[in-house]
Protein backbone atom coordinates (compact mmCIF):
# COMPACT_ATOMS: atom_id res chain seq x y z
CA UNK A 1 0.00 0.00 0.00
CA UNK A 2 3.08 1.81 0.83
CA UNK A 3 5.04 1.57 -2.05
CA UNK A 4 1.70 1.88 -4.34
CA UNK A 5 1.16 5.67 -3.07
CA UNK A 6 4.84 6.78 -3.41
CA UNK A 7 4.59 5.35 -6.82
CA UNK A 8 1.41 7.33 -7.59
CA UNK A 9 2.83 10.60 -5.90
CA UNK A 10 6.21 10.04 -8.07
CA UNK A 11 4.09 9.38 -11.41
CA UNK A 12 1.45 12.08 -10.85
CA UNK A 13 4.78 14.50 -10.25
CA UNK A 14 5.15 16.30 -13.38
CA UNK A 15 7.07 20.00 -14.04
CA UNK A 16 5.73 19.70 -18.10
CA UNK A 17 2.81 21.58 -18.08
CA UNK A 18 1.70 19.97 -21.56
CA UNK A 19 1.65 16.35 -19.55
CA UNK A 20 -0.48 18.07 -17.03
CA UNK A 21 -2.55 19.29 -19.71
CA UNK A 22 -2.53 15.98 -21.31
CA UNK A 23 -3.92 14.15 -18.26
CA UNK A 24 -6.13 17.04 -16.72
CA UNK A 25 -7.39 19.41 -19.64
CA UNK A 26 -6.82 17.36 -23.25
CA UNK A 27 -9.34 19.63 -24.99
CA UNK A 28 -6.86 22.81 -24.47
CA UNK A 29 -4.00 21.26 -26.05
CA UNK A 30 -3.38 22.28 -29.63
CA UNK A 31 -3.04 19.16 -31.33
CA UNK A 32 -5.01 15.61 -31.55
CA UNK A 33 -8.36 16.51 -30.62
CA UNK A 34 -9.97 14.42 -33.10
CA UNK A 35 -10.95 11.27 -31.94
CA UNK A 36 -9.34 8.31 -33.13
CA UNK A 37 -9.72 7.59 -36.87
CA UNK A 38 -11.37 10.71 -37.52
CA UNK A 39 -10.29 12.74 -40.68
CA UNK A 40 -10.84 16.42 -41.24
CA UNK A 41 -13.69 16.88 -44.19
CA UNK A 42 -12.14 19.55 -45.32
CA UNK A 43 -8.89 18.18 -46.61
CA UNK A 44 -6.09 15.73 -47.01
CA UNK A 45 -2.49 16.72 -47.81
CA UNK A 46 -3.00 16.69 -51.79
CA UNK A 47 -5.92 19.47 -50.95
CA UNK A 48 -5.15 21.10 -48.23
CA UNK A 49 -7.35 23.06 -45.94
CA UNK A 50 -7.32 26.44 -46.35
CA UNK A 51 -5.67 28.36 -43.94
CA UNK A 52 -3.69 30.88 -43.41
CA UNK A 53 0.21 29.93 -44.08
CA UNK A 54 2.97 31.42 -42.27
CA UNK A 55 5.97 31.91 -44.15
CA UNK A 56 9.93 32.53 -44.39
CA UNK A 57 12.17 32.25 -41.21
CA UNK A 58 15.96 32.94 -40.94
CA UNK A 59 18.33 32.24 -38.43
CA UNK A 60 21.89 32.94 -38.09
CA UNK A 61 24.72 32.34 -35.55
CA UNK A 62 26.50 35.87 -35.41
CA UNK A 63 29.64 36.59 -32.41
CA UNK A 64 28.16 36.47 -29.33
CA UNK A 65 25.50 34.77 -29.81
CA UNK A 66 22.31 34.21 -32.22
CA UNK A 67 19.42 35.96 -34.32
CA UNK A 68 16.14 35.41 -36.11
CA UNK A 69 14.22 37.02 -38.29
CA UNK A 70 10.93 36.49 -40.14
CA UNK A 71 8.98 38.22 -42.82
CA UNK A 72 5.46 40.00 -41.77
CA UNK A 73 3.10 37.55 -44.45
CA UNK A 74 0.71 34.94 -43.76
CA UNK A 75 -1.14 33.72 -46.75
CA UNK A 76 -3.77 31.23 -47.92
CA UNK A 77 -3.56 29.99 -51.45
CA UNK A 78 -2.60 33.06 -53.55
CA UNK A 79 -4.15 35.33 -51.07
CA UNK A 80 -2.09 37.60 -48.76
CA UNK A 81 -4.01 36.89 -45.37
CA UNK A 82 -2.28 38.96 -43.32
CA UNK A 83 0.49 41.55 -43.72
CA UNK A 84 1.22 42.28 -39.89
CA UNK A 85 1.85 38.83 -38.99
CA UNK A 86 4.43 37.94 -36.35
CA UNK A 87 6.25 34.53 -36.55
CA UNK A 88 9.17 34.86 -34.35
CA UNK A 89 8.42 35.00 -30.53
CA UNK A 90 10.51 35.12 -27.40
CA UNK A 91 10.22 31.36 -26.21
CA UNK A 92 11.55 32.15 -22.73
CA UNK A 93 14.22 34.68 -21.61
CA UNK A 94 17.30 33.08 -23.20
CA UNK A 95 15.79 31.38 -26.43
CA UNK A 96 13.56 32.43 -29.09
CA UNK A 97 11.33 30.89 -32.09
CA UNK A 98 10.25 31.00 -35.44
CA UNK A 99 7.23 29.17 -37.16
CA UNK A 100 6.36 28.44 -40.69
CA UNK A 101 3.42 26.40 -41.49
CA UNK A 102 -0.60 26.68 -40.40
CA UNK A 103 -0.59 29.44 -38.91
CA UNK A 104 -3.35 29.15 -36.25
CA UNK A 105 -1.84 25.81 -35.10
CA UNK A 106 1.85 27.19 -35.32
CA UNK A 107 0.50 29.84 -32.90
CA UNK A 108 -0.79 27.98 -30.26
CA UNK A 109 1.94 25.77 -30.56
CA UNK A 110 4.09 28.46 -29.58
CA UNK A 111 2.20 29.85 -27.03
CA UNK A 112 1.91 26.45 -25.37
CA UNK A 113 5.69 26.32 -25.85
CA UNK A 114 6.25 29.53 -23.78
CA UNK A 115 3.57 27.97 -21.12
CA UNK A 116 5.94 25.02 -20.84
CA UNK A 117 9.12 26.50 -20.52
CA UNK A 118 7.65 29.24 -17.96
CA UNK A 119 5.59 26.34 -15.88
CA UNK A 120 8.53 24.24 -15.61
CA UNK A 121 11.13 27.05 -14.35
CA UNK A 122 8.54 27.87 -11.83
CA UNK A 123 8.19 23.92 -10.67
CA UNK A 124 11.95 23.60 -10.51
CA UNK A 125 13.08 26.79 -10.05
CA UNK A 126 15.79 26.62 -12.29
CA UNK A 127 15.83 26.94 -16.19
CA UNK A 128 15.28 24.09 -18.40
CA UNK A 129 18.80 23.45 -20.86
CA UNK A 130 18.67 24.87 -24.21
CA UNK A 131 18.59 21.02 -25.08
CA UNK A 132 16.13 20.20 -23.40
CA UNK A 133 14.10 23.17 -24.69
CA UNK A 134 14.70 21.76 -28.36
CA UNK A 135 13.32 18.34 -26.88
CA UNK A 136 10.63 19.63 -25.51
CA UNK A 137 9.72 21.48 -28.44
CA UNK A 138 10.22 18.45 -31.30
CA UNK A 139 7.78 16.45 -29.25
CA UNK A 140 5.14 19.09 -29.60
CA UNK A 141 5.60 19.35 -33.31
CA UNK A 142 5.47 15.75 -33.51
CA UNK A 143 2.51 15.78 -31.34
CA UNK A 144 1.05 18.01 -34.58
CA UNK A 145 1.78 14.65 -36.50
CA UNK A 146 -2.00 13.28 -37.52
CA UNK A 147 -2.79 17.61 -38.33
CA UNK A 148 0.56 17.32 -40.95
CA UNK A 149 -0.49 14.40 -42.12
CA UNK A 150 -3.51 16.35 -43.41
CA UNK A 151 -1.78 19.27 -44.90
CA UNK A 152 -1.92 21.48 -41.32
CA UNK A 153 1.93 21.56 -40.60
CA UNK A 154 3.76 23.46 -38.20
CA UNK A 155 7.47 23.66 -38.60
CA UNK A 156 9.65 26.01 -36.44
CA UNK A 157 12.78 27.15 -36.54
CA UNK A 158 14.66 27.10 -32.35
CA UNK A 159 17.20 29.48 -31.29
CA UNK A 160 19.01 30.07 -27.81
CA UNK A 161 21.95 31.09 -26.03
CA UNK A 162 23.28 27.78 -24.11
CA UNK A 163 24.61 29.48 -21.14
CA UNK A 164 27.07 26.60 -20.00
CA UNK A 165 28.88 26.80 -23.54
CA UNK A 166 28.62 30.53 -24.18
CA UNK A 167 27.39 30.03 -27.79
CA UNK A 168 24.24 30.63 -29.63
CA UNK A 169 22.67 27.04 -30.72
CA UNK A 170 20.22 26.54 -33.67
CA UNK A 171 17.52 23.75 -34.07
CA UNK A 172 15.84 23.24 -37.19
CA UNK A 173 12.50 20.16 -37.13
CA UNK A 174 10.80 18.63 -39.30
CA UNK A 175 6.72 17.44 -39.54
CA UNK A 176 7.72 13.87 -37.92
CA UNK A 177 9.55 16.13 -34.66
CA UNK A 178 13.15 15.46 -35.29
CA UNK A 179 15.45 17.62 -34.46
CA UNK A 180 18.39 18.85 -36.33
CA UNK A 181 21.10 21.23 -34.71
CA UNK A 182 22.10 23.46 -37.18
CA UNK A 183 25.23 25.04 -37.91
CA UNK A 184 25.99 28.72 -38.92
CA UNK A 185 22.55 29.95 -40.34
CA UNK A 186 19.29 27.83 -41.80
CA UNK A 187 15.71 28.94 -43.07
CA UNK A 188 12.59 27.39 -42.83
CA UNK A 189 9.47 28.57 -45.01
CA UNK A 190 8.31 28.79 -48.55
CA UNK A 191 10.86 31.53 -49.05
CA UNK A 192 13.82 29.45 -47.23
CA UNK A 193 15.72 28.29 -50.18
CA UNK A 194 16.05 31.82 -51.57
CA UNK A 195 16.90 32.99 -48.21
CA UNK A 196 19.37 30.73 -47.71
CA UNK A 197 21.00 30.99 -51.14
CA UNK A 198 21.70 34.99 -50.30
CA UNK A 199 22.95 34.08 -46.31
CA UNK A 200 25.50 31.27 -47.94
CA UNK A 201 27.16 34.41 -49.66
CA UNK A 202 26.82 37.50 -46.63
CA UNK A 203 27.30 35.41 -43.60
CA UNK A 204 30.65 35.22 -42.81
CA UNK A 205 31.73 33.71 -39.10
CA UNK A 206 32.22 36.31 -36.05
CA UNK A 207 29.71 38.16 -37.40
CA UNK A 208 29.52 42.03 -35.12
CA UNK A 209 25.75 41.98 -34.41
CA UNK A 210 24.90 45.29 -36.38
CA UNK A 211 25.92 43.58 -39.71
CA UNK A 212 24.08 40.61 -38.05
CA UNK A 213 20.85 41.95 -38.63
CA UNK A 214 21.30 43.83 -41.53
CA UNK A 215 22.76 40.29 -43.20
CA UNK A 216 19.24 38.58 -41.90
CA UNK A 217 17.22 41.44 -43.27
CA UNK A 218 18.96 40.93 -46.37
CA UNK A 219 17.85 37.68 -46.60
CA UNK A 220 14.41 38.36 -46.56
CA UNK A 221 14.96 40.47 -48.41
CA UNK A 222 15.86 38.39 -51.28
CA UNK A 223 13.83 35.56 -50.37
CA UNK A 224 10.89 38.12 -50.87
CA UNK A 225 11.96 39.08 -54.50
CA UNK A 226 11.88 35.56 -55.45
CA UNK A 227 8.97 34.14 -53.46
CA UNK A 228 5.40 35.51 -53.92
CA UNK A 229 4.64 33.97 -50.29
CA UNK A 230 7.10 36.40 -48.49
CA UNK A 231 6.55 40.28 -47.98
CA UNK A 232 9.29 42.40 -47.74
CA UNK A 233 10.48 45.25 -46.06
CA UNK A 234 6.76 47.65 -46.67
CA UNK A 235 7.78 51.62 -46.30
CA UNK A 236 4.33 52.76 -47.43
CA UNK A 237 2.85 50.68 -44.09
CA UNK A 238 6.23 51.31 -42.43
CA UNK A 239 6.17 47.20 -41.78
CA UNK A 240 9.84 45.68 -41.32
CA UNK A 241 10.59 42.29 -40.37
CA UNK A 242 10.68 40.88 -37.08
CA UNK A 243 14.10 40.33 -35.44
CA UNK A 244 14.96 38.94 -32.03
CA UNK A 245 18.63 38.79 -31.06
CA UNK A 246 19.60 36.32 -28.27
CA UNK A 247 22.70 36.66 -26.12
CA UNK A 248 24.28 36.44 -22.88
CA UNK A 249 21.85 39.17 -21.65
CA UNK A 250 18.68 37.36 -23.55
CA UNK A 251 16.62 37.79 -25.99
CA UNK A 252 15.75 40.78 -27.41
CA UNK A 253 13.50 42.55 -29.92
CA UNK A 254 15.49 44.73 -33.02
CA UNK A 255 13.62 47.70 -32.47
CA UNK A 256 11.50 49.28 -35.93
CA UNK A 257 14.23 51.93 -36.59
CA UNK A 258 16.83 50.33 -36.73
CA UNK A 259 15.54 48.02 -39.23
CA UNK A 260 13.77 50.33 -41.07
CA UNK A 261 16.79 51.92 -41.47
CA UNK A 262 18.40 48.80 -42.32
CA UNK A 263 16.45 47.83 -44.90
CA UNK A 264 16.41 51.20 -46.24
CA UNK A 265 20.24 51.38 -47.04
CA UNK A 266 19.32 47.68 -48.26
CA UNK A 267 17.05 48.76 -51.13
CA UNK A 268 18.88 52.28 -51.87
CA UNK A 269 22.40 49.90 -52.35
CA UNK A 270 19.73 47.96 -55.08
CA UNK A 271 18.79 50.83 -56.35
CA UNK A 272 22.29 52.47 -56.92
CA UNK A 273 23.46 49.34 -58.67
CA UNK A 274 20.73 49.54 -61.02
CA UNK A 275 20.97 45.84 -61.51
CA UNK A 276 18.50 43.03 -61.72
CA UNK A 277 18.61 41.70 -58.17
CA UNK B 1 -18.05 -5.00 19.50
CA UNK B 2 -15.89 -1.95 19.84
CA UNK B 3 -17.63 0.92 21.10
CA UNK B 4 -17.99 3.76 18.83
CA UNK B 5 -17.60 7.42 21.21
CA UNK B 6 -19.56 10.02 20.46
CA UNK B 7 -17.14 13.06 19.59
CA UNK B 8 -19.08 16.65 18.83
CA UNK B 9 -18.38 18.30 15.86
CA UNK B 10 -17.19 21.34 18.04
CA UNK B 11 -14.78 18.69 19.62
CA UNK B 12 -13.82 17.73 16.40
CA UNK B 13 -12.71 21.06 14.45
CA UNK B 14 -11.72 22.13 17.48
CA UNK B 15 -8.93 19.30 17.94
CA UNK B 16 -8.23 19.84 14.21
CA UNK B 17 -8.00 23.38 14.46
CA UNK B 18 -5.21 22.79 17.63
CA UNK B 19 -3.20 20.55 15.96
CA UNK B 20 -3.00 22.46 12.78
CA UNK B 21 -1.98 26.08 14.90
CA UNK B 22 0.73 23.87 16.92
CA UNK B 23 2.23 22.52 13.34
CA UNK B 24 2.18 26.02 12.44
CA UNK B 25 3.61 27.72 15.58
CA UNK B 26 7.14 25.66 15.61
CA UNK B 27 7.59 27.20 12.14
CA UNK B 28 9.91 30.30 11.50
CA UNK B 29 8.09 33.73 10.14
CA UNK B 30 7.13 34.83 7.31
CA UNK B 31 6.69 38.40 6.10
CA UNK B 32 4.94 39.94 3.30
CA UNK B 33 5.04 43.64 2.99
CA UNK B 34 3.11 45.91 0.29
CA UNK B 35 5.55 49.37 -0.34
CA UNK B 36 6.24 51.98 -2.57
CA UNK B 37 8.35 49.75 -4.95
CA UNK B 38 6.04 46.96 -5.13
CA UNK B 39 5.74 43.87 -2.38
CA UNK B 40 8.44 42.57 -0.40
CA UNK B 41 8.43 39.11 0.77
CA UNK B 42 11.10 38.11 3.59
CA UNK B 43 11.07 34.38 5.31
CA UNK B 44 12.98 33.34 7.84
CA UNK B 45 14.77 30.51 6.01
CA UNK B 46 18.24 29.29 5.85
CA UNK B 47 17.60 26.38 3.47
CA UNK B 48 18.81 28.08 -0.36
CA UNK B 49 17.09 25.74 -2.35
CA UNK B 50 14.13 24.87 -0.21
CA UNK B 51 12.25 27.66 -0.66
CA UNK B 52 9.28 29.25 1.44
CA UNK B 53 8.61 31.86 -1.16
CA UNK B 54 7.46 31.32 -4.82
CA UNK B 55 6.47 32.74 -8.06
CA UNK B 56 2.99 31.86 -9.23
CA UNK B 57 1.97 33.91 -12.19
CA UNK B 58 3.42 37.73 -14.12
CA UNK B 59 2.33 39.34 -10.65
CA UNK B 60 1.52 37.00 -8.42
CA UNK B 61 4.02 35.49 -5.37
CA UNK B 62 2.91 32.93 -2.62
CA UNK B 63 4.42 32.80 0.48
CA UNK B 64 3.68 30.08 3.15
CA UNK B 65 4.97 28.92 6.86
CA UNK B 66 4.28 25.12 8.02
CA UNK B 67 4.99 21.57 6.87
CA UNK B 68 7.50 21.75 3.36
CA UNK B 69 5.63 19.17 1.60
CA UNK B 70 1.93 20.74 2.29
CA UNK B 71 2.82 23.87 1.30
CA UNK B 72 4.79 22.50 -1.74
CA UNK B 73 2.12 20.61 -2.78
CA UNK B 74 -0.56 23.64 -2.46
CA UNK B 75 2.41 25.92 -4.11
CA UNK B 76 2.82 23.41 -7.51
CA UNK B 77 -0.90 23.16 -7.52
CA UNK B 78 -1.10 27.15 -7.49
CA UNK B 79 1.36 27.31 -10.67
CA UNK B 80 -0.58 24.65 -12.58
CA UNK B 81 -4.09 26.45 -12.09
CA UNK B 82 -2.76 29.78 -12.97
CA UNK B 83 -1.07 28.45 -15.79
CA UNK B 84 -3.65 26.63 -17.29
CA UNK B 85 -6.18 29.67 -16.39
CA UNK B 86 -3.84 31.91 -18.40
CA UNK B 87 -3.10 29.77 -21.15
CA UNK B 88 -6.96 28.84 -21.35
CA UNK B 89 -7.93 32.31 -21.28
CA UNK B 90 -5.20 35.18 -21.25
CA UNK B 91 -2.43 35.63 -19.35
CA UNK B 92 -4.44 39.51 -17.81
CA UNK B 93 -7.24 36.77 -16.41
CA UNK B 94 -5.27 35.18 -13.94
CA UNK B 95 -5.96 37.10 -10.50
CA UNK B 96 -4.87 36.64 -7.15
CA UNK B 97 -8.42 36.72 -5.77
CA UNK B 98 -9.41 33.54 -7.76
CA UNK B 99 -6.09 31.55 -6.80
CA UNK B 100 -6.87 32.59 -3.25
CA UNK B 101 -10.44 31.33 -3.27
CA UNK B 102 -9.55 28.19 -4.80
CA UNK B 103 -6.62 27.72 -2.16
CA UNK B 104 -9.26 28.66 0.54
CA UNK B 105 -11.56 25.96 -0.65
CA UNK B 106 -8.66 23.13 -0.84
CA UNK B 107 -7.65 23.69 2.44
CA UNK B 108 -11.10 23.85 3.79
CA UNK B 109 -11.71 20.51 2.13
CA UNK B 110 -8.83 19.12 3.17
CA UNK B 111 -9.56 20.44 6.66
CA UNK B 112 -12.97 18.43 7.00
CA UNK B 113 -12.75 15.53 5.27
CA UNK B 114 -8.98 14.15 5.84
CA UNK B 115 -7.20 12.58 8.56
CA UNK B 116 -5.48 15.61 9.52
CA UNK B 117 -5.75 18.82 8.53
CA UNK B 118 -2.68 20.90 6.37
CA UNK B 119 -0.43 22.69 8.83
CA UNK B 120 0.22 25.30 6.47
CA UNK B 121 -0.56 29.37 6.48
CA UNK B 122 -0.28 30.98 2.70
CA UNK B 123 -0.09 34.33 1.76
CA UNK B 124 -0.84 34.90 -2.09
CA UNK B 125 0.04 38.45 -2.87
CA UNK B 126 -0.71 40.44 -6.19
CA UNK B 127 1.37 43.31 -7.19
CA UNK B 128 -1.07 46.45 -8.81
CA UNK B 129 0.03 49.56 -10.57
CA UNK B 130 -0.26 51.60 -7.37
CA UNK B 131 -0.12 50.87 -4.01
CA UNK B 132 -3.93 50.87 -3.44
CA UNK B 133 -4.19 48.04 -6.40
CA UNK B 134 -2.39 45.50 -4.13
CA UNK B 135 -3.68 42.71 -3.00
CA UNK B 136 -2.32 40.17 -0.23
CA UNK B 137 -4.41 37.59 0.85
CA UNK B 138 -3.90 35.52 4.03
CA UNK B 139 -5.30 31.96 4.10
CA UNK B 140 -5.32 29.54 7.09
CA UNK B 141 -5.26 25.90 8.01
CA UNK B 142 -9.09 25.70 7.69
CA UNK B 143 -9.98 27.56 4.18
CA UNK B 144 -10.13 31.33 5.76
CA UNK B 145 -9.46 33.80 3.92
CA UNK B 146 -8.67 37.67 4.93
CA UNK B 147 -7.95 40.62 2.52
CA UNK B 148 -5.04 42.30 4.18
CA UNK B 149 -4.12 45.81 4.11
CA UNK B 150 -0.22 46.80 4.29
CA UNK B 151 1.28 43.80 5.41
CA UNK B 152 0.87 40.24 6.21
CA UNK B 153 3.14 38.61 9.25
CA UNK B 154 2.66 34.15 9.74
CA UNK B 155 4.59 31.82 11.56
CA UNK B 156 5.00 30.62 14.68
CA UNK B 157 5.60 34.20 16.73
CA UNK B 158 3.54 36.12 14.45
CA UNK B 159 2.27 38.16 17.24
CA UNK B 160 5.39 39.28 18.49
CA UNK B 161 6.80 40.49 14.67
CA UNK B 162 3.56 41.49 13.87
CA UNK B 163 3.75 44.30 16.48
CA UNK B 164 7.19 45.08 15.04
CA UNK B 165 6.78 45.24 11.63
CA UNK B 166 3.00 47.21 12.35
CA UNK B 167 5.15 49.92 14.31
CA UNK B 168 7.47 50.70 11.23
CA UNK B 169 5.18 50.30 8.18
CA UNK B 170 4.04 52.78 5.82
CA UNK B 171 3.12 52.92 2.46
CA UNK B 172 5.59 55.09 1.21
CA UNK B 173 8.98 52.88 1.63
CA UNK B 174 11.15 51.28 -0.74
CA UNK B 175 12.26 47.96 -0.93
CA UNK B 176 15.14 48.39 1.02
CA UNK B 177 13.10 50.14 4.01
CA UNK B 178 10.58 47.10 3.49
CA UNK B 179 13.47 44.55 3.98
CA UNK B 180 14.88 46.70 6.38
CA UNK B 181 11.24 46.29 8.02
CA UNK B 182 10.70 42.90 7.70
CA UNK B 183 14.28 41.73 9.32
CA UNK B 184 13.94 44.18 11.97
CA UNK B 185 10.26 42.61 12.82
CA UNK B 186 11.72 38.47 11.97
CA UNK B 187 14.10 39.51 15.32
CA UNK B 188 11.53 40.55 17.47
CA UNK B 189 11.12 37.55 19.09
CA UNK B 190 15.04 36.64 19.34
CA UNK B 191 18.29 37.88 21.37
CA UNK B 192 20.32 38.57 18.39
CA UNK B 193 19.48 42.21 17.04
CA UNK B 194 20.21 41.64 13.16
CA UNK B 195 19.87 38.55 10.69
CA UNK B 196 22.31 37.62 8.08
CA UNK B 197 20.96 37.96 4.84
CA UNK B 198 22.04 33.91 4.49
CA UNK B 199 19.50 33.59 7.08
CA UNK B 200 16.43 34.34 4.81
CA UNK B 201 15.32 34.32 1.90
CA UNK B 202 14.03 37.03 0.46
CA UNK B 203 12.09 37.86 -3.11
CA UNK B 204 9.92 41.34 -4.49
CA UNK B 205 7.58 41.80 -6.89
CA UNK B 206 8.74 44.59 -8.90
CA UNK B 207 5.48 47.45 -9.52
CA UNK B 208 7.05 48.13 -12.25
CA UNK B 209 8.88 45.38 -13.94
CA UNK B 210 8.19 46.14 -17.52
CA UNK B 211 9.79 49.71 -17.61
CA UNK B 212 12.44 48.52 -15.95
CA UNK B 213 13.68 44.88 -16.84
CA UNK B 214 11.05 44.80 -19.87
CA UNK B 215 9.58 41.72 -18.46
CA UNK B 216 6.19 41.00 -17.73
CA UNK B 217 6.79 38.03 -15.01
CA UNK B 218 7.19 40.64 -11.54
CA UNK B 219 8.59 38.21 -9.66
CA UNK B 220 12.16 38.37 -8.88
CA UNK B 221 14.10 36.27 -6.50
CA UNK B 222 16.99 38.61 -4.46
CA UNK B 223 20.15 36.28 -3.53
CA UNK B 224 22.30 37.28 -0.49
CA UNK B 225 24.91 39.61 -2.12
CA UNK B 226 21.59 41.69 -3.88
CA UNK B 227 20.08 42.14 -0.03
CA UNK B 228 23.36 42.95 1.50
CA UNK B 229 23.43 45.70 -1.42
CA UNK B 230 20.28 46.91 -1.60
CA UNK B 231 20.16 47.32 2.37
CA UNK B 232 23.70 49.14 2.39
CA UNK B 233 21.86 51.94 -0.15
CA UNK B 234 21.48 54.28 2.76
CA UNK B 235 23.06 53.20 5.97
Amino acid sequence: MQETTANQVAANATSSFTEHLQRQRPDLLPFGQLPSGQQFPAGNAATPLQAPHGTTIVALTYAGGVLMAGDRRATMGNVIASRHIEKVFPADQYSVLGIAGTAGIALDITRLFQVELEHYEKIEGTLLSLDGKANRLGAMVRSNLPMAMQGLAVVPLFAGFDRPTGLGRLFSYDVTGGRYEEQEHHTVGSGSMFARGALKKLWRPNLPEPDAVSVAVEALYDAADDDSATGGPDPVRQLWPVVYVVNRTGAVRVPDRELAAMAGAIIESRAVAQREA
Amino acid sequence: MTQQFYVSPEQLMKDRADFARKGIARGRSVVVISCRDGIALVAENPSPSLHKIGEIYDKIAFAAVGKYNEFESLRQAGVRYADVRGYSYDREDVTARGLASVYAQSLGAVFTAEQKPFEVELAVAEVGSSPEEDHLYRLTFDGSIADEKGFIVMGGQADKVSEAVAAGWQGALDFAGAIRLALAGLVADKETTTLPPSAVEVAVLDRGSESSRGTRRAFRRLEDADVTALLAEEN
